[in-house]
């Protein structure tokens, strides 16, 4: 546990000493969330009426964006394979791993969805499940956005790759996360999808750390 | 299966089959074409593009059949290292993304005069769309790597990982309403559709399944050929 714990803060202050990687992440959801009443015109039903999506979507994008940075600096300058012969299975490595990212560039998600569903006129009543969505779906999020990085490790093109690989993948959390909101706003209320997104963590959190560490120790050969 | 990890042993075998494939896999289709399209009864709600059914429904099986098959062949790659399923996994995959955007079109050509739109968002429409994403995704990582036992690897690993969306396109139809229909095939209680149509059916669906067959053999055994080839120049080169 403390071997988990010390690798949580290893990767929390390499983020924060380098910097940048949340604030990144955040700049990019903004800006792209800002594009959207450029492109579809400022009305505020209209805008109401998509800000779910647009801000859900949105946050996939950013997320994916950061995806990037979670195996490939180890992999780079070789401490990845120092990393591989601690003690600690390289299993629990990939969740703490998964958990340091979720920190860096989950939270700022979580925290600035609401204020950008302000600027789309989301109805007041989606907050509560979009927040819990965002809770619950993020950390899902970074979890099989590692089965991709792994994978992508020392690819040609890996960035594209990435993308082409992960985003299918995330189609479940999208479809769930908008879900909640849209039944909060109907009156049926969130706690199916909800539910759903919790199901989705939970399946995450115990089938990717074996499918990721698979990929790195591929990666390492 | 491990008598046939040796490819000198793959090729033997899979050459004296294969004729046999090919000459089934061509009078099943044609029979199968030829009940579809003329023996089998218009519907009495869909009337004519019903028989767009005699292809959309083989497809859509062979879509995840094959994917099931891909998985199963990268799993044994993975887990006995052996030589001839890395290739079948890698040869399959084309295969399986094939199918799967005949099912795509071919439903769609259907939902127009039926449902009155190409495409809806609904639950099996989508998680079809996503095994089409997963076999790109597929042949793109396997394509990615310098070193091709890398990218065969990589490519198995993530095969089992969209294996879960294999269980997810079969319920779909259960578990959301969706627009399209539920099972009427494999279902608890025994098919629900005519048995005049059912025949056609049945013989096209095996038609597929062999055409299938016969394509993956001609693909894995010209990779086997191309891989002795490279080993040849390279021994001539030396």
């Amino acid at each position: 546990m403390s071997a988990f714990l010390s690798l949580v803060a290893r990767d929390l202050r390499l983020a924060f000493r380098q910097g940048g990687d949340a604030a990144m992440v955040i700049a990019f959801f903004v800006l792209t969330v800002v594009l959207f009443p450029f492109g579809v015109g400022p009305e505020p039903e209209l805008l109401q009426r998509i800000a779910a999506g647009i801000v859900w979507v949105t946050a996939l994008l950013a997320a994916l964006l950061s995806l990037e940075r979670l195996f490939q600096a180890d992999y780079e300058d070789g401490s990845l394979e120092a990393l591989a012969l601690l003690p600690l299975p390289l299993e629990a490595q990939v969740l703490a791993k998964c958990l340091a990212h979720w920190l860096v560039t989950g939270l700022p998600l979580i925290i600035v969805a609401p204020l950008l569903a302000l600027l789309l006129h989301l109805d007041p009543a989606g907050y509560p499940a979009l927040i819990a969505g965002m809770v619950l779906g993020t950390p899902t999020l970074s979890l099989i956005g590692a089965i991709g990085a792994a994978l992508s490790l020392g690819a040609r093109r890996g960035g594209v790759l990435l993308s082409l690989l992960v985003l299918p993948l995330y189609i479940p959390v999208l479809i769930f996360g908008v879900a909640a909101i849209e039944a909060e706003i109907a009156g049926f209320g969130a706690r199916p999808d909800l539910l759903l997104l919790a199901a989705l963590l939970v399946l995450a959190v115990g089938l990717v750390p074996f499918a990721a560490a698979a990929a790195l120790r591929l990666a390492l050969e | 299966m491990f008598r046939l990890a040796n490819p000198n042993r793959f090729m033997q075998w899979s050459g004296k089959i294969l004729p046999w494939c090919a000459i089934a896999t061509v009078l099943l289709l044609g029979a199968g074409l030829y009940l579809a399209l003329f023996v089998a009864p218009p519907d009495y709600q869909q009337g004519e593009s019903v028989r767009i059914m005699y292809v959309h429904v083989p497809s859509a099986y062979m879509a995840t059949m094959v994917y099931a098959l891909m998985a199963a062949a990268s799993a044994m790659a993975l887990i006995w290292r052996h030589p001839v399923a890395d290739i079948a996994a890698r040869e399959a995959a084309p295969l399986g993304a094939g199918f799967t955007l005949l099912c795509l079109v071919s439903g769609s050509l259907w939902g127009k005069p039926m449902w009155g739109t190409w495409w809806v968002w609904d639950a099996r429409l989508t998680s079809v769309l996503v095994l089409f994403f997963l076999y790109l995704g597929y042949i793109a990582l396997i394509n990615a790597f310098d070193e091709p036992t890398r990218g065969a690897r990589a490519g198995a690993i993530l095969a089992l990982v969209g294996v879960v969306n294999l269980p997810i396109i079969k319920f779909s139809v259960d578990w959301w309403n969706t627009l399209h229909q539920p099972a009427s095939i494999f279902r608890l209680g025994g098919p629900t559709i005519a048995a005049s149509m059912l025949w056609p059916l049945a013989v096209m669906a095996l038609g597929f399944t062999l055409l299938f067959v016969t394509l993956w053999l001609m693909r894995i055994r010209s990779a086997l050929i191309a891989a002795k080839l490279r080993a040849l120049r390279l021994q001539q080169a030396v």
